[in-house]
C-alpha cells in the first residue's frame, strides 16, 4: 500500500516540474490529502489539474488509495 | 460493454439530462455515507441549491458506469445542465470563490438565501442588532 512519501515521488516523477506536499489525512493509510504545484496547470480547468493527479494513480484511486483530496496551483 | 451495464449507463445519462443539479454520492443528503458526500451536501445546502441525488451505493454498476461516464475516479460527483462540475474538492474551492453561486445561480451564502431555510417559516425573527 502506498504511503504520503509515495504518492508525493509519483506525482513529482509523473507531472514534469511539479512539487507536491502529501499527508495521510486519517492516520490510516488510506486517506491522502495533497497539494500540488506544477507549471504544467497553467491554463487548465481545475476538473483537468485534477485529472491529470488522479491519473498517476490510475485504478488505485478507490482501491488501496480510499481517498486522495487535492489541492492544485500551477504556480 | 454487456447489455445490464448499459443499461446502468443509459440511465445515469437520462438521470444527468433530467435534473437540472444532480449529485452522485454515498449515502443520501439527509444521511451521506462518507464524509466528501457530506461536504459536497452542505456546499449545496449553504447555499440554498435544490438538487437531485443518487446514491452509488445502492449498486455497484452505478459507480463504475458513472466513472467510465465522466472519468473521474472518486465520489461524490456534481453535474450542472449536464455537465460534470467535479468532485468535494473541486465543490468546495469553487463554493469559496464564488463561482458555484454563480453556476448555481444562487447568492454566496454572505448574503440572505432566496429560499428562506426551513426554520425560518415557523419561527419569526426580528433582528434588532
Amino acid at each position: 500500500m502506498p504511503d504520503a512519501a509515495d504518492i508525493k515521488s509519483r506525482i513529482e516523477a509523473a507531472i514534469p516540474g511539479a512539487r507536491a506536499e502529501v499527508e495521510d489525512w486519517t492516520g490510516g493509510g488510506d486517506h491522502f490529502r495533497a497539494r500540488v504545484t506544477a507549471p504544467a496547470f497553467a491554463g487548465l480547468s481545475l476538473i483537468e489539474q485534477h485529472r491529470l493527479v488522479y491519473d498517476v494513480f490510475g485504478e488505485e484511486i478507490g482501491g488501496p488509495i480510499h481517498a486522495l483530496s487535492l489541492t492544485t496551483h500551477s504556480e | 460493454m454487456n447489455e445490464q451495464a448499459n443499461e446502468v449507463r443509459e440511465a445515469i445519462e437520462h438521470a444527468i439530462a433530467e435534473n437540472e443539479v444532480i449529485l452522485f454520492m454515498k449515502g443520501t443528503p439527509n444521511a451521506p455515507a462518507c464524509g466528501f458526500s457530506a461536504r459536497t451536501v452542505a456546499a449545496l445546502q449553504s447555499l440554498g441549491a435544490r438538487f437531485a441525488a443518487v446514491d452509488v451505493l445502492v449498486d455497484p454498476r452505478i459507480r463504475q458506469e458513472l466513472s467510465a461516464l465522466s472519468q473521474w475516479p472518486t465520489i461524490p460527483q456534481l453535474f450542472v445542465r449536464g455537465e460534470f462540475v467535479g468532485g468535494c474538492d473541486i465543490v468546495t474551492e469553487m463554493l469559496a470563490t464564488g463561482e458555484l453561486a454563480q453556476l448555481l445561480g444562487t447568492e454566496p451564502p454572505a448574503a440572505a438565501p432566496e429560499e428562506p431555510a426551513i426554520a425560518s417559516g415557523t419561527l419569526q425573527i426580528e433582528n434588532r442588532l
